[in-house]
């Protein structure tokens, strides 16, 4: 647990918080290795995880119906993936896979969840932080929505 | 920065276009292609600086501004990568070898490398934009003692749409060059980065304080590069872009591309940020 509590620690998406509270948090982690092309998750299923990715890349699909499963976004070192714990009804948007070897740090959901209902002060400053999150795949969304480098462009 | 007409020979009258003999057209991706263009006449090439331009024109047809693409170091031939778009291009898309093409030029402004010595280097492109910044990566390369980290990050729509595949990949080999692609979106086969352009630009390393951004592709994009560079602390004098819009005569003469005081053909295609920061986002006139 001290392990994940030095990575949280170090990560820029927890900056500024507390130690008690990095505590708090690093209680619901535990570290994951996904192999290349295993599934991290799929669209609809409940969503009880958030991940801090360590190593390797994963990349976000949706079913493109006619053209089979497109790839979205990828999620590399460094990032965060997933939002959906937080948000009800807890069911992933997106399904993801792992394209090389993977490590994670997973935070369990529902123990966070818990956590944040007894403590709001850690629930308000999880939910600013992925609020900048989603803000920012808001704005890239839109830019691949503008399709740039399209015939029209 | 400015290149007055003194890099155009004294003797040629930049109105009128030299023959050109096309040696090789190259399929690049499903609208992209390379032109590998040889004089007709003996007197060579004409030497240019990376981010300047020619206007080709195909017989009968029309004239139309491309940047040059390929390599300084090797003048002997006139590189251009065009992306077929409308009555010209469609047509130069149609030209091979011992097709014969008028070229004027070189015309315009470069690509800030003498600038960089120093510093470091990063480089945003997104679709058919990295034609134009090819002269610039090969020069640096070439140099490449001369300056500090190098980046060179590209966007392209899918990954069948991605310029000089081969090329990216030697200068990925080269230890001493971040090079960086993404695509907007893609199927199963592709194992790379997905996403927008500018995701690259906070993983890239260089030094915000020390650094020379180029960066060219469609203006939007532009927009939202620079708008990131600036996030990351870079400086707007240090920020370099590339205007390609619409011209005819490209020696300031007609009026065609000019916004204000500036003629985009002669005072461009590439300008300093914080010099046309307010052309930035107006349409065209
Ligand atoms: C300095 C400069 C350098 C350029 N370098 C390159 C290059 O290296 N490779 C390349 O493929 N193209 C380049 N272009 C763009 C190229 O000149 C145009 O695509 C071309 O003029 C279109 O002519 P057309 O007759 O084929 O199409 P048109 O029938 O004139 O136009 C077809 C479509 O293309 C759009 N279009 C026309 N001109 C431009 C432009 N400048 N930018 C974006 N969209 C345009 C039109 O709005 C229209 O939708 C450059 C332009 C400039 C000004």
């Amino acid at each position: 647990m001290e392990k994940i509590k030095d990575l949280l620690m170090q990560h820029p998406f927890f900056k500024g918080l507390p130690k008690e509270r990095l505590d708090l948090l690093a209680g619901c982690g535990s570290n994951i290795h996904f192999k290349k092309g295993e599934c991290i998750f799929k669209m609809g299923e409940e969503s009880n995880h958030f991940y801090i990715v360590r190593k390797g890349r994963v990349s976000l699909e949706m079913d493109g119906a006619q053209h089979g499963p497109i790839r979205v976004q990828t999620i590399e070192e460094g990032d965060i993936l997933g939002w959906s714990w937080l948000i009800p009804p807890h069911k992933w948007s997106f399904t993801a896979f792992a394209v090389e070897d993977v490590n994670v740090t997973a935070l369990d959901g529902q123990c966070l969840r818990r956590k944040c209902e007894e403590d709001h002060d850690l629930g308000y400053e999880l939910l600013k932080r992925f609020s900048a999150v989603l803000a920012k795949r808001l704005e890239w969304t839109r830019m691949q929505l503008l399709d740039v480098y399209g015939a029209n462009a | 920065m400015r290149k007055e007409s003194h890099l155009v020979e004294e003797t040629v009258d930049p109105m009128v276009p030299r023959p050109f003999v096309v040696r090789e057209s190259r399929e690049e991706t499903r609208d992209a292609f390379t032109l590998t263009l040889e004089p007709q006449e003996a007197n060579g090439a004409p030497a240019f600086e990376p981010g300047q331009f020619n206007m080709i024109y195909v017989f009968g047809v029309g004239e139309v501004p491309v940047s040059i693409s390929g390599d300084p170091r090797q003048p002997e031939v006139l590189v251009h990568t065009v992306r077929a778009v409308g009555g010209v291009t469609r047509a130069l898309q149609k030209l091979g070898p011992g097709d014969i093409v008028g070229v004027r030029g070189p015309f315009g402004s470069a690509w800030p490398v003498d600038k960089a010595k120093g510093k470091d280097v990063v480089i945003v492109t997104g679709g058919i934009g990295l034609a134009p910044l090819r002269p610039a990566v090969c020069q640096i390369l070439g140099q490449r003692e001369k300056i500090g980290k190098f980046a060179l990050l590209y966007g392209a729509r899918t990954p069948k749409d991605i310029l000089y595949r081969e090329q990216l990949g030697q200068w990925r080999s080269n230890l001493d060059l971040q090079v960086r692609v993404t695509v907007d979106n893609a199927t199963r086969d592709w194992y790379g980065t997905v996403g927008v352009v500018t995701i690259l630009i906070h993983k890239a390393r260089f030094d915000p304080a020390n650094t020379i951004a180029m960066v060219c592709g469609p203006e939007i994009m532009m927009r939202f590069v620079v708008q990131e560079l600036i996030k990351e602390r870079m400086r707007e004098q240090d920020i370099y872009i590339s205007m390609e819009r619409n011209m005819k005569c490209a020696v300031g003469f007609c009026g065609h591309c000019q916004y204000g005081p500036n003629f985009i053909c002669k005072d461009g295609p590439v300008f300093r940020f914080s010099d046309v920061r307010h052309l930035f986002g107006l349409r065209e006139i």
